[in-house]
């Protein structure tokens, strides 16, 4: 993939047009001086800002706001909210791609659009989040800098005015929400995590000892590591066994929706039908395991409370149980897609069935093993569904994600649950790291 | 006609190449017939029972009478059957004052339909502009949304909760004051908003991967004609597409219907989805597997229905997140 076939046409503007090469160097150093000089003011009204004077004062508006809206959809009825909704939201994209496609277009009309555009979105953006009266002039001041620095970057690019400015519509609505919803609360998190349980005192790393030495923290994090070892592991066994042994065998579709088909639940109802499975009580049994137990003479358990770790390890069936469909659909595809040819070259070599698994297929879809592991051992880190409805956490069953979620809202314990939260994002973060690179390594084949 | 023999003269004429053939064809038989031999289907079949019992067995246990449920396992039905919809009817109207089953149903789907096309919109916007629009540092910009999944949601939950209900004040000064929905009959807005966030890393992961694999010709041409990417991206990607567009579309309405998490914290109480309601229920139940029963199989009802019917689409978006990932 590459750089070569999306070069658009360049020179769509008179202006630039008539450039010639020798003056890019200049320009750019225009440019530059802008951006700097933009954010330079930025940083300056920021500053001011935060040095404002304690005030009364409340929130302004330009007669709507977000918050309006959403108060006006949040009393009609829930399935009203629906069309409504998303009536509205195709208005707000089907603006921005008519802005998108007529603000490159040459001439004085489309040159007034950007121009308005580039103003009238900051502002317009600010003022629907109704700042406080004091923050007002700062933040329209903010607004019409990055407004202005904006339209004369774009003015002045190379490829030609518009460029940029469709540039940054297309990607503006995800990278402002990621921003805002994953990047910015990931570090707030982080420097939670070194504060109390009020967020207030600085505590340095006592927040992460308390997971180290207390109890509940200990086992989430000793539980973790052992479902992200076993549940992979198990899932991808199981799914790769099956998916060889139905492979192009009658009814193959039938026996693939099976075991598919518990992905599609969710965790919640996978919790409540294998405790049903688990269930134990005096008298008759009316979970399945218990009345086979007692069938053959034994006496019933009370699965969930069995510690150690045997409490554990039936959660983790449950999430086996769950994710086996994935890992099976996935490397049935990858089989599928080994050359059949290699099989027949190794069955005329002599190879039994078990060394042509072995030599042949497994060396195939090695790729799709490994997104399958992969895949499966975040989803295995992540796990809160299973454990919330299953155990709540109790007789040592806690897991990291867990465990933040019951210390934040359970014991209100903020810098705990921070602490988790992080010891989570570390666990994550090598098996991330691992598909960033195979992905990097891919586009470079590309 | 390729073979799989070792071929040591050339093959003169046809009725020996013909034979060839058919020995290759009985040959690659033989290689099926012996991979599913008899030991593998029954090891299948097993493995099928195991995974399909404990469906079975609650389903089956949602129909039968609520004393018998309470009395008798639910393999018992197979001696002694008897039938009833009334643990649906009871399941759907329990609940607190403010919510009952049936009501937060009505919630899952007020819930996932607007984030399904949320998501998707956002995403594919972005991930065009990835595929199809050149800009320095572009291929450093794929890479760090991709990597964004680093950030397990537990970590963003709280900040971007507080954000949702404190707003954001710097210094003395709010620029943000928060949203005030939480005495609103059914209010969804915070919930789709993190739902969108949190789809995004992945969903643009997926469809930049598809968008990118259009031929340049179809854009070139486009472009020829006068068409600005604005045209593009509506009349042409979109329908291109719609295959990918459909596979996310069902792997995420999957997703959010089935989550609990993001739900639990972002939700006020009087619109909180199906999975809350079942979760807090089924507490309160206890022990009456009828009830737990019928509520399990209403909450799972439309993920599996979605899942029957759009399975093809379900599974080659997982697909194209396994091949490419």
């Amino acid at each position: 993939m590459t750089d070569t076939h999306t070069a658009p046409p360049r020179q769509r503007s008179a202006k630039s047009a008539k450039q010639p090469a020798a003056q890019a160097a200049p320009q750019s150093r225009t440019n530059a001086l802008i951006a700097v000089v933009a954010a330079i003011l930025v940083v300056a009204l920021f500053l001011f800002l935060i040095l404002q004077q304690p005030r009364e004062t409340k929130p302004t508006s330009i007669g709507f706001s977000l918050n309006s809206f959403f108060r006006w959809l949040g009393n009609q009825n829930q399935l009203v909210q629906i069309p409504i909704v998303l009536v509205v939201f195709g208005a707000v994209v089907g603006i921005l791609l008519l802005l998108i496609e007529y603000a490159p277009r040459p001439g004085k009309l489309y040159f007034w659009i950007r121009l308005v555009a580039c103003f009238a979105l900051p502002v317009l953006a600010f003022m629907l989040l109704r700042p406080y009266q004091n923050a007002l002039l700062y933040v329209l001041g903010i607004a019409v800098v990055l407004g202005g620095a904006m339209f004369l970057l774009d003015y002045r690019s190379r490829e030609g005015a518009g460029y940029h400015f469709q540039l940054v519509l297309f990607a503006a609505p995800a990278a402002i929400l990621l921003l805002v919803g994953l990047v910015y609360p990931a570090i707030a998190t982080f420097v939670q995590s070194f504060f109390d349980k009020t967020g207030k005192d600085f505590v340095g790393m006592d927040n992460y000892v308390w997971v180290f030495t207390q109890p509940e923290g200990t086992w989430s994090v000793i539980n973790t590591l052992i479902w992200v070892l076993i549940a992979p592991a198990f899932a991808t066994v199981i799914g790769l066994a099956y998916a060889v042994f139905i492979d192009r065998a009658a009814g193959e579709k039938f026996l693939k929706v099976l075991i598919f088909m518990p992905f599609a639940i969710s965790f919640v109802g996978a919790g409540i039908i294998w405790k049903f499975v688990y269930d134990y009580r005096q008298g008759d049994q009316l979970g399945i395991l218990n009345a086979i137990v007692t069938l053959f003479g034994g006496e019933p358990v009370s699965w969930l409370a069995v510690t150690p770790l045997v409490n554990s390890l039936l959660l983790m069936v449950v999430f086996i149980w769950s994710q086996t469909g994935l890992a099976m659909v996935i490397l049935s595809a990858a089989i599928k897609a080994v050359p059949p040819e290699q099989n027949e070259a190794a069955e005329l070599d002599g190879a039994n069935a078990w060394q042509r698994f072995r030599n042949v297929t497994v060396p195939g879809i090695r790729s799709a093993i490994v997104v399958v592991i992969t895949t499966v051992a975040i989803g295995a880190l992540k796990i809160y569904d299973i454990v919330a409805v299953m155990t709540g956490g109790r007789a040592n069953t806690s897991v990291l994600a867990f465990e933040m979620v019951n210390q934040q809202q359970r014991f209100q314990s903020y810098g705990h649950s921070a602490a988790l939260a992080v010891v989570l994002f570390l666990f994550v973060t090598p098996l991330i790291v691992f598909n960033v690179i195979q992905i990097r390594k891919q586009r470079e084949i590309r | 006609m390729s073979t799989g023999v070792d071929i040591i003269e050339p093959i003169a004429d046809t009725r020996t190449a013909r034979q060839v053939a058919r020995d290759t064809r009985k040959h690659e038989a033989m290689a099926r017939k012996r991979l599913t031999s008899r030991g593998a289907t029954i090891a299948a079949l097993i493995i099928a029972i195991f995974w399909t019992i404990p469906t079975f067995g609650l389903f089956v246990t949602s129909f039968r009478p609520g004393a018998d449920v309470q009395s008798t396992g639910w393999w018992t039905i197979f001696t002694n059957p008897s039938f009833t919809l009334d643990n649906y009817e009871q399941a759907l109207n329990s609940g607190g004052t403010a919510l009952t089953l049936g009501e937060s149903f009505l919630n899952s789907l007020a819930i996932t339909i607007p984030v399904v096309f949320f998501a998707l919109a956002v995403a594919s916007l972005l991930a065009y502009a990835f595929a199809w629009i050149d800009f320095k540092g572009r291929n450093i910009a794929f890479v760090a949304v991709f990597a964004l999944q680093i950030v397990p949601l537990q970590m963003a939950l709280v900040p971007l909760l507080s954000l949702f209900s404190r707003g954001l004040t710097i210094g003395d000064v709010t620029i943000f004051p928060g949203f005030d929905l939480r005495d609103m009959t059914h209010s969804f807005a915070t919930v789709w908003i993190a739902h969108t966030i949190f789809a995004l890393p992945l969903a643009v992961f997926l469809l930049h991967n598809f968008i990118s694999e259009i031929p340049s010709e179809v854009i070139e041409a486009a472009r020829v004609d006068g068409a600005g990417h604005g045209q593009i991206f509506f009349r042409m990607i979109l329908p291109l597409a719609a295959p990918a567009l459909a596979s996310f579309a069902v792997l995420e309405f999957i997703w959010v219907w089935n989550d609990l998490l993001v739900a639990t914290i972002f939700a006020p109480s009087s619109s909180l989805p199906l999975t809350q309601s079942l979760n807090s229920l089924s507490g309160t139940w206890g022990n009456k597997w009828f009830l737990q029963a019928a509520g399990t199989f209403i909450s799972i009802i439309v993920p599996l229905l979605v899942f029957f019917g759009l399975q093809r689409f379900f599974v080659r978006g997982l697909l194209a997140g396994a091949t490419k990932g």
